[in-house]
């Protein structure tokens, strides 16, 4: 079995009082450093898979109801350390995941989560966290079905940070003390970051983009990818149709009425030939 | 606990911890304060810290409080990145200082209300697992009814969170804050004998308790200063 078409399940140890057994949807994660090109690319294949008639929820970084002031003015005191810096985050993501990405699971969107997991474990661990302790407070995280990684080298990110917007004090990883000058310093926290993510890819399976690439080569090769996943999703709800169709098709019983026509909600291009 | 998430070794912390634990209702806020005046007047260095004040997520905390948004598992983080503000700027640096502190709960109240909630038990205890081992932590045990009495006869009203009305237990307050503290009684009972609890029976006179306390506190001092000077 790929890892896409794992069972929904936690990193950890999960919510023991949310049923997450019947979520319908599939959650896409984009992970990759800051100043990637993260966000175009998820407005542009939210856009693509909305023309394509998918229910899509995007969700990101910081963006909770509950925490987001709390984590701009924190970011702005500058007195957060390693410790309630990962906790805000766990907060921030708890709230989103609870109350935005499940309820959107199981009505069967699409959810675009704009970094995950991988992004506080990446600032995190090159903050001196204990990587076993960040792993387990995230525990209560869903696996997702795809995790997209915008793969840049540093001195590729430097020139386009540079013409979008700047150097911003997080993003250069200020906080940590690792020189005074912002430049350096943006360079070699960047870097450290970078080398996470690399490392993370390889464990948790990411699918790999260049992100050094044009946004439309980008976003063709992310379309591509999630194509397939959706794919393979309907299939494998099809299947579990039948299989629970089965024994009422072969049956002599007097059986209650189908439900394969509502189950799967319709799909749009690309049909099943099946 | 164990010293995870690069917090320091008691070693480097010549300070002493103790920490009050308990139910609402229990009486622990009065003994504290008790042994507060007893520790100044002897002469000592004390400071005391209280459970969810820090100023750091106070916003949020009373957003998600005013507005029901909180779940059991946001619930927990809020209360853990508030003690670890609290860790890092009121209790670490004090004790580095050589000073008494005195914190009103602890993380053993994380681990009894959130597991009351309904979260993963080895995930809230691998959450505080930065957090430093207490010199003495005291549980003032008492029977539900008598803090529920307590309770009800102090106050008009029971906040909604303080009686897990968010868990749906029972839509009349008091009802609710019964078989919540309830639940978070059991939870205190489990730990007592796992997290070697001083376990003061919070029924007895005000005095008596504090007598127990302050024996128990001094022996925690004479302890050390043997050991500083062998």
């Amino acid at each position: 079995m790929k890892a896409e078409q794992a069972p929904r399940q936690f990193f950890g140890h999960g919510l023991p009082y949310a049923d997450i057994e019947d979520l319908k949807g599939t959650l896409i994660t984009i992970e990759g450093t800051d100043g990637v090109g993260r966000s175009t690319q998820v407005r542009l294949l939210k856009e693509w898979l909305e023309v394509q008639g998918y229910g899509v929820i995007e969700t990101g970084w910081t963006r909770s109801e509950l925490m987001s002031e709390t984590i701009g003015a924190a970011k702005a005191g500058h007195n957060l350390n390693q410790l309630t810096f990962s906790l805000l985050y766990a907060t921030d993501f708890a709230d989103r995941l609870e109350k935005i990405v499940i309820p959107a699971l199981r009505s069967g969107f699409v959810v675009l989560a704009d970094r995950y997991i991988f992004t506080a474990y990446a600032r995190s661990v090159v903050r001196g966290a204990d990587p076993a302790w960040i792993r387990s407070v995230f525990g209560f995280a869903l696996v997702p079905n795809m995790t997209l990684y915008l793969k840049i080298g540093v001195d590729e990110l430097i020139p386009r940070v540079l013409h979008s917007r700047g150097i911003d004090y997080w993003e250069a990883g200020m906080d940590m003390h690792i020189g005074i000058d912002l430049f350096e310093s943006f360079r070699r926290y960047q870097w450290r970051l970078i080398r996470e993510y690399n490392k993370m890819s390889r464990e948790f399976g990411f699918v790999s983009v260049n992100a050094s690439r044009s946004i439309d080569e980008i976003q063709g090769r992310i379309r591509r990818k999630v194509q397939a996943l959706l794919q393979e999703r309907k299939t494998q709800a099809l299947t579990e149709n039948l299989e629970t169709l089965r024994p009422l098709l072969f049956d002599e019983e007097p059986r209650p009425q189908g439900r394969v026509e509502t189950a799967a909600p319709a799909p749009i291009s690309g049909v099943l030939q099946t | 606990m164990t010293s995870a998430a690069g917090s320091s070794g008691r070693t480097l912390l010549p300070g002493r911890l103790i920490v009050v634990e308990g139910i609402d209702g229990s009486g622990k806020t009065t003994q504290i304060k008790l042994l507060h005046k007893w520790l100044e007047a002897q002469g000592q260095q004390v400071f005391f810290t209280e459970w969810n004040s820090s100023a750091l997520v106070r916003q949020a905390t009373r957003r998600g409080k005013r507005k029901n948004l909180l779940t059991p598992t946001t619930f927990s983080l809020l209360h853990a990145t508030d003690f670890a503000d609290r860790l890092t700027y009121h209790i670490i640096p004090y004790l580095k200082a050589g000073m008494t502190v005195l914190a009103d709960r602890y993380v053993y109240t994380a681990f009894a209300r959130d597991i009351a909630r309904g979260v993963d038990a080895r995930w809230v205890k691998d959450l505080y697992a930065f957090a430093m081992k207490p010199d003495v932590a005291f549980y003032f045990k008492v029977p539900l009814d008598v803090a529920v009495d307590r309770i009800t006869s102090a106050r008009e009203k029971i906040k909604f969170y303080e009686a897990g009305m968010d868990l749906g237990l029972s839509p009349d307050p008091v009802e609710s804050f019964r078989l919540f503290q309830g639940r978070v009684l059991e939870e205190y009972g489990r730990m007592a004998a796992a997290h070697s609890f001083q376990v003061i029976d919070g029924t007895r006179s005000i005095d008596s308790q504090q007598q127990k306390v302050r024996e128990i506190v001094a022996r925690l001092f004479d302890k050390r200063r043997l050991t500083e000077a062998g």
